[in-house]
């Protein structure tokens, strides 16, 4: 390997660099997640309402998002904001909005399959025992859709963790920028890149392992 | 606010109007998506071919882990690598530019997607088929190239229609390699002009109009080739 030299990695520089970067990785991850799904089943609601009024601006927002690039959204979402209210916001918080707002179109998208993979019957089965809009959706409906569909809302989760990468774009301090920042203070900038790599790869495939154990698991109670 | 869109008519100061400029771009978007889409399909549906052979263990277990590995890896740090770390690594690797790179990043990327695809579809033809050609004697060889692949390829269309689109938008990446696509030209113009508004509003209908455009050639490739009775194959969503 012609120069590459990998002994300058200890535990105090992954401690000072690479911890905090991560953590805040983990944090828009679950950030994103929570709040995409929350958004996204919303959006798939509004979409499934058979309400014109409330199906065509969440249509729209879902294809829309869908069809514009993530790294356009972050960079677009940072450089306007200070536009539009002001004042600049930080890097963190701007890919934290820019995310949820992001990844509830991909999530309302599997939502939709999910609840459109719940039997009518059993809706008309909520209807005919009295049970309201909101007590048919929240007793009945849902929380199926949401176990069939969790496989694929994991597996969404483990590439928007690969995309929290793209913060790189509005220079976040994440996982990425951690190993970049080492590499660049040691110059070693391409070890610190293998390295990136590999620990994106570790946790990446280790989730995805669990997944499809857990995918396994789901199947036979079905 | 108030929205000026003669600034797509000022000069850059190189002698063309950003409106050029931003088409010049759109040209680079368009390369970067169509050669990476040449490299992904190429060894995409070698790899995902690979990963169904009936009596060779090892080239599945390799297939396999190819996937893996270009899958779980972020296609940003994957660019870093090609970009950065190979012509460390092989000295003879400098000369290529960097535009070449990009390709075989993002191609490599998508390849690990759509091997997955092909790898669906084989397996979900019915096992009649396989059998079929064997005992027409069929070699392994012509058994794939004269009976599943061409069904293969027929079913899983709809899937690679969204791998397509997501071609478009994952070429934006190519911004961090200073590759002068629409992304960068956005970064670039909207610093320049002050005019962060008009030019985010230009980009981004040009790669709504693409992703449109796009989804519209591969529906009718769809409707042409598709096999009456077979559901579609191939992966659950997901992805950008």
């Amino acid at each position: 390997m012609g120069g590459l030299d990998l002994s300058f990695v200890n535990w105090e520089i992954i401690s000072k660099f690479v911890v905090n970067g991560f953590w805040f990785s983990v944090q828009l991850t679950i950030i994103a997640t929570l709040g995409g799904i929350a958004l996204g089943t919303v959006l798939a609601l509004m979409r499934l309402s058979g309400n014109k009024v409330l199906a065509l601006p969440a249509t729209i927002y879902v294809n829309g998002m869908r069809s514009i690039p993530l790294v356009m959204v972050i960079l677009g979402f940072f450089l306007l904001m200070p536009f539009l209210i002001g004042r600049p916001i930080g890097a963190e918080l701007s890919a934290i909005i820019t995310f949820v707002a992001f990844e509830a179109a991909y999530f309302s998208e599997i939502m939709r399959a999910g609840i459109q993979s719940i039997p009518r019957g059993q809706v008309h089965a909520g209807q005919a025992v009295g049970m309201t809009y909101s007590q048919n959706m929240r007793l009945i409906v849902l929380p199926q859709a949401f176990r069939n569909m969790l496989p694929i809302l994991l597996t969404q989760t483990i590439i928007l963790f690969q995309d929290t990468s793209l913060v790189y774009a509005i220079g976040a301090y994440d996982l990425l920028k951690g190993f970049t920042t080492a590499g660049k203070i040691y110059g070693r900038p391409e070890e610190a890149y293998i390295l990136a790599a590999v620990v994106y790869f570790v946790i990446c495939f280790g989730l995805s392992y669990m997944v499809k154990k857990l995918q396994a698991k789901i199947a036979i109670v079905r | 606010m108030n929205l000026d869109w003669k600034v797509f008519l000022n000069d850059d100061g190189g002698g063309r109007t950003y409106l050029e400029w931003m088409i010049q771009s759109w040209g680079w978007t368009l390369s970067v998506a169509l050669g990476a889409y040449v490299v992904a399909m190429v060894v995409g549906v070698l790899v995902g071919t690979v990963r169904t052979l009936p009596n060779s263990p090892w080239l599945v277990k390799l297939g396999n882990a190819w996937v893996e590995l270009f899958r779980n890896i972020p296609l940003l740090v994957q660019l870093f690598l090609w970009y950065f770390v190979v012509p460390k690594i092989f000295p003879a690797m400098q000369k290529v530019p960097g535009f070449a790179l990009v390709v075989v990043a993002l191609g490599l990327f998508t390849s690990a997607r759509i091997a997955e695809q092909v790898r669906a579809g084989i397996q979900a033809l019915p096992k009649g088929q396989r059998y079929a050609a064997s005992a027409m004697g069929f070699t392994t060889w012509q058994s794939y190239r004269y009976v599943l692949l061409p069904m293969c390829m027929r079913i899983i269309m709809p899937p690679l229609t969204s791998e397509t689109m997501n071609m478009l938008k994952n070429s934006s990446v190519a911004f961090a390699v200073s590759v002068a696509e629409l992304t960068w030209f956005y970064t670039q113009a909207a610093e320049e002009t002050s005019r962060g508004v008009e030019i985010f509003l230009g980009v981004t209908a040009l790669y709504i109009f693409s992703a449109f455009v796009v989804n519209r050639i591969m529906a009718y490739i769809e409707k042409k080739i598709q096999i009456p009775g077979f559901i579609v194959a191939g992966g659950t969503g997901g992805g950008h």
